[in-house]
């Protein structure tokens, strides 16, 4: 899975939980989830265990705590992908 | 085991007119069962529905997540130095069969689906006296803790 790739899978997985007045056009990886794509702490869970099934990895307390950006997110998930390999 | 039962009852964030838990049956990290009866007494009764006295589905509701969500909230946290924990429900989700009239009395059986974050997600079913099924769904909420500085 190449980089692009990784992102647009992480799109799939976030646009399902934006609230209606944030687009799917308004994620690039330098988007905040909290202060950019207004997305509430209960939902970051839910990305967070959408992520774990999407990548099969599993991801800690502060892997959330440090998942501010799609950008952190990335190389968060990348991380843990190099770790399984 | 019935005593720890009753110090989690006694923990929980609601009193009259908005506690709906009696009793708990079973209680462990994985899930909860309790029991609780409409009195026939309560105010909503009054309207809903005029003349035709019937519990409405949202009490039903936060009478699973009282006993499916919270009570396993604060069995998961018992052992900790918690000084005080704040619970909000996020989703729920519920269908509901059979209508709950006053002085029935209720049995709501939870299992957990996860804890994880601080979020709690539960599989809840509520059956009457009868043992028919009243209502069932899922239900998640967040937890908040607040530590002993």
């Amino acid at each position: 899975m190449d980089k692009t790739e990784k992102l647009e899978k992480l799109k799939d997985i976030i646009r399902v939980y934006l609230p209606e007045d944030v687009s799917p056009e308004e994620i690039t990886t330098e988007s905040t989830f909290v202060g950019q794509l207004n997305i509430n702490s209960a939902h970051m869970v839910d990305i967070v265990l959408d992520v774990e099934d999407a990548y099969d990895i599993v991801l800690e307390n502060e892997d959330l705590e440090n998942m501010r950006s799609v950008d952190d997110a990335l190389r968060i998930i990348e991380n843990k992908m190099g770790d399984k390999e | 085991m019935l005593l720890k039962y009753q110090n989690i009852i006694e923990k929980l964030p609601y009193s009259e007119p908005f506690l709906f838990v009696d009793q708990l049956n079973h209680l462990d990290e994985n899930g909860a069962e309790g029991s609780y009866t409409f009195k026939e007494e309560l105010d909503f009764y009054r309207g809903h529905f005029d003349g035709n006295p019937v519990t409405p589905g949202v009490i039903l509701t936060e009478c699973c997540a009282q006993i499916g969500l919270v009570c396993i909230g604060l069995y998961l946290f018992s052992e900790s130095n918690i000084l005080h924990s704040d619970f909000g429900l996020f989703s729920s989700e519920m269908e509901f069969y059979l209508p709950v009239y006053p002085g029935e009395t209720v049995t709501v059986s939870s299992k957990k689906i996860y804890f994880r974050f601080h979020k709690l997600k539960c599989e809840v079913k509520m059956y009457n006296a009868q043992g028919k099924m009243v209502c069932k769904g899922t239900l998640s909420g967040m937890i908040k803790l607040n530590r002993n500085a």
